[in-house]
């Protein structure tokens, strides 16, 4: 079994003595020591997010904002570089979009959100990837116009709360929370502390994602574990968590090679800026919008209980091999190993009948739609 | 019956030609929720140190190693149905294979229960 060598050189989340306390199991992600697990495993901890809720922390990941002259400026030039629309994102309002680069792969993917105050016209709010941050911030920087800059935001912790109790419990703290849109946001006072939080996550779950000032992190998270609905959750649980819901986790199902048509994503794509192009790597994605592209990201389930991981290749039932396991893992909820990956669009149909190579035997598997658990996003009642 | 262990957080009970082999209860703990176990094959022969067998754990997937060369007489099928039995009881009802001895000689290099104890604090 490999052991995880601690590495002196990792950064820390202010909230890193906690799940020291906590009894985490810490371990190396981007460059910073993380937590993969609590005391009661991954498991339980992934369970726990889709039955009751689960705190994350999340503070590794990056958090800017460009800062324009105004709405309009700021989001041209995002437009510039992203295949989604922003002049049109209303304040208080979310997206998630990604970095193109000019063969129209995907450099990051990445939330934006428009502030909600006028006060904060000309700004637009990101989360990147923590293992993306340099290279995204050197692309924004080389790219984006003179009157627009971008402003690194260091000083600010990113806690995640997911799952269907998440909302109620932020909203004993913080009462408008409850009042937010799928996909908006809001400056509001957890406690008293200013924070600024989104409803929005990477489980499939209901849920927020709280930027608040790192010296009121802890408090914040000890204030929310207080409640018995809510336990902290690792990195292992939000890996096994985003799988089950379908969702693309960069450098593994999405990277520069592939495109957001390939990888299943088009919907960060409004209908403006798929029919007026001026995006970086327009013409392959036009291209594939049309035609179709080569090859597509599909879910996997396998019919028997071992797992296909990341590498596994994907064959033709007898035949030859036509693609790659991109993501895979046991799926906790569905109670089965699913997986995702790509194959090419011709031996794409759900139904299909393939087979995974795991350690040189082929396991059987089926092309399936995803979420591989349905979505529980909050969808407001109508009025 | 003397039990035995290996650095790589195995077991081997032995008795008479046969060594019952298993990870301990360190592993498991390690391992975390264990979803799938490949096993060998009974016929399936080892040397020492070959991939004998793989734990899936929900994280990943975790090689077991032959603690000793041997040939598998059985391999425990309860695993098939319930890995988690190996978090449960490791060291008990969720064996991994029963080996016939080939190299008697090798068990005297592996750690007694007192040793494996002392090796497992110092990690």
């Amino acid at each position: 079994m490999a052991d995880i060598v601690a590495d002196i050189d990792l950064k820390q989340t202010p909230l890193h003595d906690l799940h020291v306390e906590l009894g985490a199991r810490m371990v190396s992600f981007a460059g910073y020591s993380m937590p993969l697990q609590y005391r009661t495993g991954i498991m339980a901890e992934h369970l726990q997010t889709r039955s009751s809720a689960g705190l994350f922390d999340v503070s590794h990941m990056g958090q800017a904002v460009l800062v324009g002259p105004d709405h309009a400026t700021t989001a041209a030039a995002l437009e510039r570089l992203t295949p989604s629309g922003f002049l049109e994102l209303g304040p208080g309002r979310q997206r998630y979009t990604v970095l193109l680069n000019e063969e129209g792969g995907v450099i990051d993917d990445l939330m934006v959100t428009r502030p909600a105050s006028s006060e904060d016209d000309g700004k637009l709010m990101l989360v990147v990837n923590a293992s993306r941050k340099e290279v995204d911030y050197s692309h924004l920087r080389e790219k984006l116009p003179g009157n627009v800059r971008l402003e690194l935001i260091e000083d600010r912790a990113l806690l995640a709360v997911q799952g269907p109790e998440a909302v109620a419990a932020v909203a004993a703290h913080a009462p408008d929370a409850a009042e937010l849109a799928f996909m908006s946001a809001a400056r509001m006072e957890f406690d008293g502390i200013d924070c600024h939080i989104a409803r929005a996550g990477y489980t499939g779950e209901d849920g927020v994602e709280m930027s608040v000032p790192a010296g009121a992190a802890e408090p914040i998270a000890r204030a929310l574990l207080a409640d018995d609905r809510i336990e902290p959750i690792g990195l292992g649980a939000r890996d096994s968590l985003r799988l089950e819901a379908g969702l693309c986790l960069y450098g593994h199902d999405i990277d520069e090679t592939t495109s957001p048509v390939e990888g299943g994503i088009t919907f960060c794509m409004q209908r403006r800026r798929r029919e007026e192009c001026g995006y970086p790597g327009a013409g392959r994605i036009q291209e594939e919008l049309r035609n179709g592209p080569g090859r597509v990201r599909v879910g996997l389930r396998l019919e028997g209980r071992a797992p296909a991981r990341e590498g596994a290749e994907i064959a033709l039932p007898g035949g030859p091999v036509i693609g790659t396991v991109t993501s895979g893992g046991f799926a906790p909820t569905v109670g089965a190993p699913v997986a995702m990956g790509y194959v090419p669009v011709n031996s794409a149909e759900i139904g299909s009948d393939v087979e995974l190579i795991v350690r040189n035997r082929r396991l059987p598997a089926r092309i399936v739609e995803m979420p591989f658990v349905p979505n529980r996003y909050y969808r407001k009642p109508k009025s | 019956m003397t039990t035995y262990y290996s650095k790589d957080h195995e077991w081997i009970a032995v008795e008479g030609d046969v060594a019952t082999v298993g990870i301990t209860n360190y592993a498991q703990e390690q391992l975390g929720d264990v979803v799938f176990v490949d096993l060998p094959e009974a016929g399936a022969e080892f040397a020492q140190g070959d991939e004998a067998a793989v734990v899936e754990s929900v994280k990943a997937a975790s090689e077991i190693y032959a603690p000793i060369d041997g040939e598998v007489v059985e391999a425990n099928e309860v695993l098939a149905d319930e890995p988690g039995k190996v978090n449960e009881d490791p060291e008990g009802a969720a064996w991994f294979v029963k080996m016939k001895v080939a190299n008697a000689d090798q068990l005297s290099e592996l750690l007694d229960e007192a040793a494996y104890k002392a090796y497992v604090e110092t990690l």
